[in-house]
């Protein structure tokens, strides 16, 4: 790609679009391949090469640069963002007629050629089909008609490696008008009017943040982006980096201006290289077009952004443990105050936002307070992402307004349970959450909504358990991670982590005794007091909430020696399917506790009271008649 | 080849000629403020942080051992021990644990013959390592070989694709 001409002044900006738009409608077709990393670990890369070649194929003339309007070619290809539902991928759209193809293999890339490029009609095998009927566009889909998109609109339809398709849908006319139109005060008060709450977790209000930065003296500041997505199991800050990088860097700028700075950082986790790949092409079109680096768009604002990648702590998502990541020290969180709006980076007043709460700026600058104020509720306006996972049917990144029903996510957008089973429960806002139960399926996702049960937005995974999960293993396995990512710096979190571990793990084990329940809850108590920053006061959330929705299953497992849900392996015996067993005599041969018997040629058995469990007689079996259940 | 200058660099030896270090200090900058990232490309370079070259760096940015130790010892991605010749990382996650993904790590460490914590094999070929969440959830349970995701994965064919690299290393070792 050539590089791109720097824009002097909103109206060259303007000029752009037009261009763009009117280069863009003279496709006839557009086709968009997937390229977010679901997709493309679906095989995507493969799709594209194939869906290239059946073009080359038919000479069907592709145009290299679909900017360029010159070229006759009426066909364009690309790589899209993720449009959200990675499950059915490597998805496929054709704009504009918006056929949504799923699971596309490189084979179907013939008959997409001849049938849809060229014929203009859709293929009825790719089209999503629920098992009773198919749906031809992206809106028909039943993962899709109860989303509102906001932040994620232009996520799947944009091509994130060309700015000019970002700014043909009014991409950096957010920034044009701000710099052009508005005072930073201006600005801030905005977005303060919007009600827009932090996307990272603790929802503090985005604009009052703002505004205590501006006001504070310094000769220097900064904007800092939380892409640091620590949560596990969520993957909407990914999604956004990879599918429409400029709507933060557009957010980021916005920032600058609005509180005086002029250098930003993205701090992104290193498990996330696609995404930084994107951002680094991104900032590089960005400054070559003049909307970052020094004088945006002609004026007297200069803002620059650089990339720092993380290095695998989750500790380094809390603000002030991220800060010192980037001056290249250990992360470690420090006591507030001071705030980061007065002391952050380098000491410096600094404004640290999530990337989806900076996704939210342009679109607010662009439509007015107002505007954003329609979606969602009075006390939590506008959308949320969620990242939808675990044992439901339709996984994938959802966006819905705030206050939307725990019930509607699960059943309706999600299609309820995928294993037939129960549900069981929702574990929203990763190893600092909760779980919300069946009495919650009304309750309204917002932020002081899922206070007031003890849970909280968090991050915004949404885990969902069917009734084989067990509520104490996922309370273990939650504890084990924030054990492990403990700095260790406050006594109470290093060593109130590592003993409510360990007597979660012995209660999975069948070891527990009856006093670990009164043990764990003191335990979970001192440790939230006893924390400097989040990720130890939120340590004990997990098991607060299933003692408090689940204490049933921990007693089974204490007191009857039963998992209810059957997960837990130490409560699960060996036993030999009658039907499936030969009668070889391999297994007793190899048992070390002499617990097996039987004849030759007839079906052995084990005796349940001396088996230790050591998992032999299933290992020597050829017929696979040993079963752990 | 480029690929076995690396494999050179990284035996025990490793570190004793520090120009490539000296190349990605200037790149990135002399200041503490660099050490993260100077340190990653370090290990992108030797698969690991060599003693020898904390030191170095220490020296070259001038901030004391235990400082740059320090760093290297808090932060997950760091390896002071050699790293095999291919990663394989299944993830941990939260949506890759409900699916069940014990069973792909039991098939990865059987496979390997790593137990007792080991990450990597005698043979230096492979380091597995579990990590938390790689962003590909609604794939879960997901593992990344070499930087390539697989995801909606299962025990076989995470195992089938060791045979794979195993052979192709083979095959190439015997031309
Ligand atoms: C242990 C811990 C981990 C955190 N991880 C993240 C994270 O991964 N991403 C994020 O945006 N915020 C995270 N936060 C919250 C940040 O400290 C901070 O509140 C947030 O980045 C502010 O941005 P917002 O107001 O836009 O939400 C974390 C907090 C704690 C205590
Ligand atoms: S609460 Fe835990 S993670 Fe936070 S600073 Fe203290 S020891 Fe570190
Ligand atoms: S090894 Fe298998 S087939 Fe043979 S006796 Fe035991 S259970 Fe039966
Ligand atoms: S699990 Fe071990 S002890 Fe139990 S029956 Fe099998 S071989 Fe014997
Ligand atoms: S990665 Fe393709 S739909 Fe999410
Ligand atoms: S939880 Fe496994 S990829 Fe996110």
């Amino acid at each position: 790609m050539t590089p791109f001409a720097k824009l002097n002044s909103p109206s060259e900006l303007d000029a752009l679009k037009r261009k763009a738009i009117s280069a863009i409608s003279g496709c006839a077709t557009r086709v968009l391949v997937c390229g977010g990393t679901g997709c493309m670990a679906s095989g995507s890369p493969k799709v594209l090469e194939a869906l290239q070649s059946a073009l080359e194929k038919h000479s069907v003339p592709v145009r290299a640069d679909i900017m360029n309007e010159e070229d006759e070619a009426a066909i364009s290809i690309g790589y899209s963002g993720c449009p959200g539902y990675c499950q059915v991928g490597p998805i496929v759209r054709i704009l504009p007629a918006d056929y949504f193809y799923t699971h596309v293999k490189p084979e179907d890339a013939e008959e997409i050629v001849t049938q849809t490029v060229l014929g203009g009609q859709p293929v009825q095998r790719l089209l999503f089909n629920d098992g009773s009927e198919s749906y031809a566009t992206r809106d028909d889909l039943p993962f899709y008609k109860d989303q509102v998109n906001v932040v994620l609109a232009d996520c799947g339809v944009v091509e994130p490696g060309d700015i000019r398709d970002y700014i043909s849908r009014d991409g950096y006319r957010a920034l044009a008008e701000a710099l052009y139109g508005l005072t930073p005060e201006a600005v801030v008060a905005e977005v303060t009017e919007s009600g827009l709450r932090g996307r990272g977790g603790a929802g503090f209000s985005t604009g009052r943040k703002w505004g205590f930065t501006q006001v504070v003296k310094s000769d220097k500041k900064y904007v800092v982006c939380n892409a640091d997505e620590g949560d596990p199991g969520a993957f909407m800050d990914e999604s956004i980096m990879e599918g429409n990088p400029h709507a933060l860097l557009e957010g980021m700028a916005i920032a600058g201006y609005a509180i005086g700075a002029d250098e930003g950082y993205i701090y992104v986790r290193a498990e996330y290289p696609l995404a930084i790949e994107r951002l680094r092409t991104a900032i590089s079109q960005a400054e070559q077009a003049g909307l970052l680096g020094d004088r945006i768009l002609g004026g007297p604002f200069s803002f620059h952004i650089r990339i720092k990648e993380g290095a695998g702590a989750f500790v380094c998502g809390e603000e002030t443990a991220l800060i010192s990541s980037i001056e290249g020290q250990r992360g470690m969180p420090r006591p507030k105050p001071p705030f980061p709006a007065n002391s952050g980076l380098w000491g410096k007043p600094t404004v640290v936002n999530n990337v989806e709460t900076f996704a939210n700026v342009s679109k607010i600058i662009l439509n007015g307070a107002e505007w954003f104020r329609s979606f969602g509720i009075e006390s939590s306006p506008g959308t949320k992402v969620f990242a939808l996972t675990g044992d439901v049917v339709n996984t994938g990144l959802i966006e819905v307004p705030m206050g939307t029903t725990v019930g509607d996510v699960v059943f309706k957008i999600g299609g309820g349970i995928r294993t037939g089973k129960a549900f069981k429960a929702v574990q929203i806002g990763g190893p600092s959450g909760a779980c919300l139960t069946e009495e919650h399926l009304d309750l309204p996702l917002d932020y002081d909504s899922l206070r007031s049960v003890g849970a909280m937005v968090g991050s915004g995974g949404l885990v969902v358990m069917d009734e084989s999960t067990c509520m104490v293993e996922i309370a273990r396995f939650f504890m084990s991670f924030t054990q492990k990512e403990s700095c260790g710096k406050c006594v109470l979190c290093r060593e109130g982590t590592r003993r409510m571990l360990d007597i979660l793990t012995r209660i999975v084990s069948g070891r527990g005794k009856v006093e670990d329940i009164d043990l764990l809850e003191e335990l979970a108590l001192t440790v939230r007091d006893g924390s400097l920053c989040g990720l130890g006061k939120s340590a004990p959330n997990p098991v607060i909430s299933t003692l408090k929705h689940f204490r049933d299953e921990y007693l089974a497992h204490i007191v009857d020696g039963v998992c209810p849900a059957g997960e837990c392996d130490a409560f699960k015996t060996y036993s030999i399917i009658e039907e499936k067993c030969r009668g070889c005599g391999l297994c007793a041969k190899k048992c070390p506790a002499d617990a097996i018997s039987g004849e030759i040629k007839k079906p052995y058995v084990i005796n349940a009271d001396l088996c230790i469990k050591c998992g032999a007689c299933a290992d020597a079996c050829k017929f696979e008649a040993v079963t752990l259940g | 080849m480029a690929q076995s200058a690396v494999l050179t660099d990284s035996g025990p030896k490793a570190g004793r000629n520090f120009s490539r270090v000296q190349e990605i200090i200037k790149d990135y900058g002399a200041t503490e403020s660099a050490l993260i990232p100077i340190l990653q490309k370090v290990q992108d370079e030797y698969r690991y942080l060599p003693e020898e070259i904390l030191t170095f760096v220490a020296t070259a940015l001038d901030i004391p051992p235990a400082t740059v130790y320090g760093v290297a010892t808090f932060y997950a991605q760091f390896s002071l021990e050699p790293k095999g010749k291919h990663i394989i990382k299944c993830c941990d996650g939260t949506a890759c644990h409900v699916r069940k993904n014990q069973t792909i790590i039991n098939a990865i460490e059987q496979r390997l013959n790593l137990s007792d914590g080991r990450q990597t094999t005698d043979d230096h070929r492979f380091t597995f390592e579990i990590v938390s969440c790689i962003g590909a959830c609604a794939l879960a349970p997901a593992v990344v070989i070499d930087g390539r995701v697989y995801g909606q994965t299962t025990p076989e064919r995470i195992v089938a694709a060791i045979d794979e690299i195993e052979e192709a290393d083979k095959a190439e070792a015997a031309q």
